[in-house]
């Protein structure tokens, strides 16, 4: 998409056209959602948070991949980064996270642990293939997004016989953690903003169940206010129907069926099941592991790692912030025991998390 | 010189250290008190004296718009020139990793010398380490400045205040996003380049022309946003930017977003803040304009007492929010 084209979503006219209509057209208090952290950070960055209707409660919930792995996922990549002969390869959002007793990967790095930042999986492949006497352990951390393309890399070591090359996956779904989302009485979501992101690969069509179950608006939507905007628009409308059908609002981004071919990549490798999330615990059918077929690639079962139930961090909210029960500012650490340069939860590690968001954005 | 390679005996202080020393760095440094040899350089400056010194480690070593030699001239001279000072003299220490290539080393040398000559300083004394491989990565580069303070009163990053106008002189994260950009692993086609330049030219004439600049910064690491942050801190002030006056380069806003990076955060080495009374700022501009350092200068907001020790962006939806300072460094995200 050109910059030209993007310009259009941000435009600053439209977007006071929207506002006005969603002034207009709004009747009781809506309590919003936005899933993704992509979309948390964009409404605080582009300033809709201080322009939005009163009526208009915005909640950000469990969409932001470092803020639900879950701490024993953690210590999990703690424990391997101190390994002989280990490079662990990762994205960069996950080096800050803190697991048991504050410890992060990049304390691991100053110890003498090898860790690797990198851009795309394929980097990690191409550091197993110079460090042949090494394992290299990728850290699969995300959603639906970034999953096919770790598969597509799995696929590709095992075609190119590169068998140092291994996966941690800690892969979330995103689907079946809404579902326990809306069925939480606490929780009181009237709509959900969904990430246009994780749509390009799955399609809407996974969504339904949010309307034909529970009769709550969702609408897959794009980064830029005026998909922001719109997407909120149509949320309120569709609040007058019954059971109303998942509305597709980034069309330029998603079609209705995703991407098939990323889709089927994915399920080669790895296959669904029960996950633990930060803060909400374990949700049947929401992670990805390594099918029979690719098991040789699986981190886990190489290194023998158990993953199970830890104590959560004391003091830490994360849990009510990701199911929108609570916002950051209410978590009695928010600002002072937990900050950006001291974060006691990932919520305020990650630059997609909510309470960095609020933190970082927010004015008063 | 006899080798290709920077060996460890160019580091000893014997025989092939004064090779290095005199067929490279006096050969392309060149002035008297250099020459001169001795252990410490001899030399006069009248009145308040600014002082900076900076270490230079930037990975790649050379990269579109330019290198850590020319970086290492530009970074001290700015930041000398910044307390509204004319920079004279420049020490240099190089600590070189073993086997780095010779010709590099000259590569680095000869921008360092142009640097020089460009900004109109001298290095006057030096000194060159040679390290075992792999206890550095190539090359670091340290530079030390002295200048004469002209501007009276001299710019001070405590002296914002309400009612100040902030200018920019050019664009934001031009030379960030070069340097990210180049780095391995990622490969960002665009014509992006480093700004990197001296502009103690420009800010000599701005003190000279303008009777009170009340604050001059170059935002280099952690972007404008790190800088306006410790400006508005110091001073007790909060400032007011409007986001769609800050000039950023299409292909860097692409480069961005494609890297989940902001450019507001990205380091800048050819530009510089500027914040003073309102009612000179259009003469500031002017003159920044007319200079090509500054041919972009803008007024991007104001100092005011909203949020004191605060900065605040006014997003072109007209919404506010924090623009806060950076923490650690800038990573680009997971999807
Ligand atoms: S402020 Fe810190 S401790 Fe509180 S919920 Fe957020 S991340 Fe957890």
């Amino acid at each position: 998409m050109s910059l030209k084209v993007l310009e259009q979503f941000k435009n600053p006219e439209l977007c006071k056209k929207l506002l006005d209509c969603l002034n207009k057209e709004i009747e009781k208090e809506i309590r919003f959602m936005e899933v993704c952290g992509t979309h948390t950070v964009a409404i605080f960055r582009s300033g809709l948070h201080s322009v939005l209707p009163e009526k208009v409660i915005h909640l950000s919930g469990p969409g932001c991949p470092v803020c639900v792995t879950h701490e024993s996922e953690v210590n999990a990549f703690l424990d391997l980064a101190g390994k002989d002969g280990v490079i662990i390869a990762t994205f960069g959002d996950l080096i800050k996270v803190p697991g048991k007793k504050g410890h992060c990967l990049k304390n691991a790095q100053a110890d003498g642990a090898r860790v690797e930042i990198i851009y795309s999986p394929f980097d990690a492949l191409e550091i197993a293939r110079k460090n042949p006497n090494d394992t290299v352990v990728f850290l699969g951390v995300g959603f639906e997004t970034t999953a096919p393309a770790i598969a597509a890399t799995v696929m590709m070591a095992k075609e190119q016989k590169i068998d140092n090359f291994k996966v941690l996956s800690f892969h979330k779904l995103v689907p079946p953690a809404l579902d326990v989302l809306i069925s939480d009485p606490e929780t009181m979501i009237d709509g959900f903003l969904l990430p246009g992101h994780v749509s390009t690969v799955i399609g809407i069509h996974p969504y339904d169940f949010i309307g034909a179950k529970y009769g709550t608006p969702a609408v897959v939507t794009g980064f830029e206010p005026v998909d922001i905007l719109q997407a909120l628009l149509q949320m309120v409308r569709s609040m007058k129907e019954e059971h109303p059908k998942v509305i597709n609002q980034y069309q330029r981004g998603v079609s209705e069926y995703g991407n098939p071919k990323a889709v089927e990549v994915m399920y080669q490798v790895f296959e669904s099941s029960d996950a633990l999330w930060r803060g909400i615990g374990l949700i049947p059918n929401s992670g990805l592991e390594f099918s029979d077929k690719y098991e040789s690639f699986d981190a886990k079962k190489v290194f023998d790692l158990k993953i199970g139930e830890c104590p959560s961090l004391p003091g830490c909210k994360c849990g009510d912030v990701l199911k929108g029960k609570m916002t950051p500012e209410k978590c009695p650490l928010f600002g002072k025991a937990c900050t950006p340069a001291s974060p006691v939860g990932p919520c305020m590690v990650s630059t997609e998390g909510s309470c960095a968001a609020y933190f970082k954005y927010k004015v008063d | 010189m006899s080798s290709d390679k920077v060996l460890l005996d160019y580091g000893s202080g014997g025989r092939a250290s004064q090779r290095l020393i005199s067929e490279l760095f006096i050969k392309h440094f060149a002035n008297p008190e250099l020459e001169r040899l001795n252990d410490a350089a001899a030399f006069n400056i009248d009145g308040k004296i600014s002082m900076s010194t900076d270490s230079f480690t930037v990975d790649p070593i050379f990269f579109p718009g330019g290198d850590i030699g020319s970086l290492a001239v530009h970074g001290t001279v700015n930041d000398v020139a910044m307390l509204g000072a004319i920079p004279k003299y420049l020490t240099c220490a190089y600590i070189i990793e073993e086997g780095f290539p010779m010709a590099d080393l000259e590569k680095v040398v000869i921008s360092m010398s142009e640097a020089v000559k460009d900004a109109g300083v001298a290095i006057v004394t030096g000194d060159t380490k040679v390290v075992p491989k792999g206890a550095i990565d190539k090359i670091f580069i340290n530079t030390t400045g002295v200048g004469q303070i002209v501007a009276d009163p001299m710019p001070s990053g405590d002296r914002a205040t309400v009612g100040d106008a902030v200018l920019i002189s050019g664009t934001m994260g031009d030379h960030g996003l070069t340097v990210l950009g180049t780095r391995g692993g990622i490969s960002l086609e665009s014509n992006v380049m480093s700004d990197s330049a001296a502009l103690n030219h420009l800010l000599v004439k701005l003190v000279q022309e303008i009777p009170d600049v009340h604050v001059f910064r170059d935002p280099t690491r952690g972007g404008l946003a790190t800088t306006l942050n410790e400006i508005t801190t110091a001073s007790n002030v909060c400032c007011e930017l409007e986001e769609s006056s800050i000039p950023v380069k299409p292909e860097v806003v692409g480069g961005c977003s494609i890297l989940g990076l902001d450019p507001l955060y990205l380091a800048n080495e050819g530009k510089f803040l500027c914040i003073l009374p309102q009612k000179y700022a259009e003469q500031a501009l002017e003159i920044m304009r007319a200079d090509k350092h500054g041919k972009d200068a803008c007024q991007i907001g104001n100092i005011t007492d909203a949020n004191p020790g605060k900065v605040i962006l006014v997003t072109p939806l007209g919404g506010r929010r924090l623009l806060n300072m950076l923490e650690g460094e800038q990573l680009p995200r997971i999807c």
